[in-house]
C-alpha cells in the first residue's frame, strides 16, 4: 500500500473523530461523551507507531484546543506526553489482551482528565464539576468495539 | 521533544504570546466547528419546515399580536426618547441610546469542560471584535472572548473569570457582578454590609468601564446575607438571561462614550464662577 492511502485513511479517521469530539450533544449525555481522540491516537500509535508520532499527537492536541477554545496547548501536551509513553511501550501493549488495554486505556484517560484539570486549574479560576470524570467510563466502554472496527479498517484498506 | 513542548507551551500560556494568531488559528478550525455544526442546523430547520398549516397560523398571529404591542410601545418610546434628549440638553450631558447591532446564530457546539463560553456563527469578517457585549432578549449574555474571521467564542457572564460593572435599578447602588462558574449563579463581592440591596433586586449595566453598554439587565438578587463581625455581606445573584437555552443572541457595536470624551481635568473656576 502507497504511503499516501495509508495517510489518506489515518487522517480520514482523525477528521472524524475531532467532528465526534465537538458534535453537538444534549446536555444530559454531554458528560458521557467518550474522548473519541484520546482513543483513535491511541490506537494509531500502538499500531502503528512508526506512522503516527508524538508529533502528530501534538498537532491534534493544539487543533482540539482551538476547536474547544480552552488553553492553547494543554491538550497537546497531554497528547503528546501519552503518545510518547504508548510509543515507547507498543511492544508490550500489543501483546496486552482486550480488557487489558481497557483497563490501560482507562488509566490513560483518568491520567489525562486529571493533567487538563491540573493544568486548567493552575491557569484560571475554575470549578469541578463531578461528571467530568464519567466519561472514562464509556470510553472504556466503547474501547474494545472501536479497537475492533478501526483493526477491520486497518486490515481492509491495508493501512501499513 | 516533550521538554520542548512544555517549556514553549507554559510560556505562550503564560505571557499570551498567541493571542494575535488566534484570529488565524482559529480560522484554521473552523471548518471543523462548520460540518459538526451542520446536522444540527439541518435537523432545526427540517423541523422548521414540517410544521402544520394550523400551527402556522396560530404563531403568525401571536406574533402580529406581539408585533402590534410593540409598536405601540415604540410610539411611546420615541416620545420619551425625544424628551429625554431635550432634558439631557438642558442639563448638558449627552448620552446615546442607539446602537449597532447584529443578529447571530449559536453554534451548539462542545467547548472547554473548565469555561462557560458559546461559539457564534459571526467573526472579524462581520466586524465582531474583542470584548464586544453580547445580549439576548432577556438581558446580557457575555462578551467575545475570541475572535475567529467566521466564528467567534462569547465567554457568559457566568464564567469564573468574569466580571461585568452593574448597578441596582431601584436606587443606583453600583457592585461588580463575577461569575461563578456554576450555571445559574452570580457573585456579588465587596458590598457594603449596610447597602440597600433586597433580594428581587434588578442589577442593569452601568456602562462604566465602557465595554456595555448602560442600561441592560444582567441580574437578579437571589440572596443577601450579613454575618455579625463580617466586613462584607454575602450577595449572590442569577442572571435574567436563559444562558443555557439561547439559540439567537445579539452583538452590540458600542461606541465607548468614553473614547473620545475629554477626561483631562478642568479647571474648577471654570465652574464655580458666579452666575451673572
Amino acid at each position: 500500500m502507497p504511503l499516501f492511502n495509508s495517510y489518506k485513511i489515518i487522517y480520514l479517521s482523525f477528521l472524524v473523530c475531532l467532528v465526534a469530539a465537538i458534535f453537538p450533544l444534549p446536555i444530559m449525555f454531554n458528560a458521557f461523551r467518550p474522548d473519541w481522540m484520546l482513543l483513535v491516537l491511541s490506537y494509531w500509535v500502538m499500531a502503528l507507531p512508526h506512522r503516527v508520532n508524538i508529533g502528530h499527537a501534538f498537532i491534534l492536541g493544539l487543533l482540539l484546543d482551538l476547536l474547544l477554545g480552552s488553553i492553547l496547548g494543554m491538550h497537546g501536551l497531554l497528547f503528546s506526553l501519552l503518545a510518547y509513553f504508548t510509543s515507547i511501550n507498543f511492544q508490550r501493549f500489543r501483546n496486552f489482551t482486550l480488557v487489558q488495554t481497557t483497563l490501560l486505556l482507562g488509566v490513560f484517560i483518568f491520567l489525562a482528565k486529571l493533567g487538563l484539570y491540573w493544568i486548567a486549574s493552575s491557569m484560571q479560576e475554575i470549578t469541578l464539576h463531578r461528571p467530568y470524570f464519567w466519561s472514562i467510563f464509556t470510553s472504556m466502554l466503547i474501547w474494545p468495539w472501536f479497537f475492533l472496527f478501526m483493526r477491520f479498517i486497518r486490515v481492509r484498506y491495508r493501512v501499513s | 521533544m516533550i521538554a520542548c513542548c512544555v517549556g514553549l507551551l507554559i510560556a505562550d500560556n503564560k505571557y499570551n504570546l498567541f493571542s494575535p494568531a488566534r484570529v488565524y488559528l482559529n480560522s484554521i478550525v473552523a471548518p471543523i466547528q462548520y460540518i459538526a455544526d451542520a446536522p444540527q442546523k439541518l435537523f432545526s430547520s427540517f423541523s422548521e419546515n414540517i410544521m402544520t398549516r394550523q400551527a402556522l397560523v396560530d404563531r403568525n398571529q401571536q406574533l402580529e399580536k406581539d408585533n402590534l404591542h410593540l409598536k405601540a410601545d415604540r410610539l411611546l418610546l420615541g416620545q420619551l426618547q425625544s424628551e429625554n434628549k431635550q432634558l439631557r440638553e438642558l442639563l448638558n450631558s449627552e448620552k446615546k441610546f442607539k446602537y449597532k447591532r447584529m443578529i447571530t446564530e449559536v453554534m451548539s457546539l462542545r467547548s472547554d469542560p473548565f469555561t462557560h463560553q458559546l461559539l457564534i456563527d459571526k467573526g472579524a469578517l462581520n466586524g465582531v471584535y474583542l470584548g464586544q457585549p453580547v445580549i439576548n432578549e432577556q438581558g446580557v449574555v457575555g462578551q467575545v472572548s475570541q475572535v475567529g474571521s467566521t466564528t467567534s467564542r462569547v465567554v457568559l457572564i457566568v464564567d469564573a473569570t468574569h466580571g461585568i460593572p452593574v448597578r441596582v435599578q431601584r436606587n443606583d447602588v453600583i457592585a461588580i457582578v463575577h461569575g461563578s462558574g456554576a450555571w445559574d449563579q452570580l457573585k456579588v463581592p465587596f458590598v457594603q454590609s449596610n447597602a440597600d440591596i433586597k433580594e428581587g433586586d434588578l442589577l442593569v449595566t452601568s456602562g462604566l468601564g465602557g465595554r456595555f453598554p448602560a442600561g441592560y439587565p444582567v441580574a437578579k438578587i437571589s440572596r443577601f446575607e450579613y454575618q455579625e463581625g463580617e466586613l462584607y455581606a454575602t450577595v449572590t445573584a442569577t442572571p435574567v438571561a436563559d444562558l443555557d437555552r439561547s439559540r439567537y443572541l445579539l452583538l452590540l457595536w458600542n461606541d465607548d462614550p468614553l473614547a473620545d470624551a475629554d477626561l483631562t481635568l478642568d479647571t474648577p473656576e471654570l465652574f464655580d464662577a458666579p452666575v451673572q
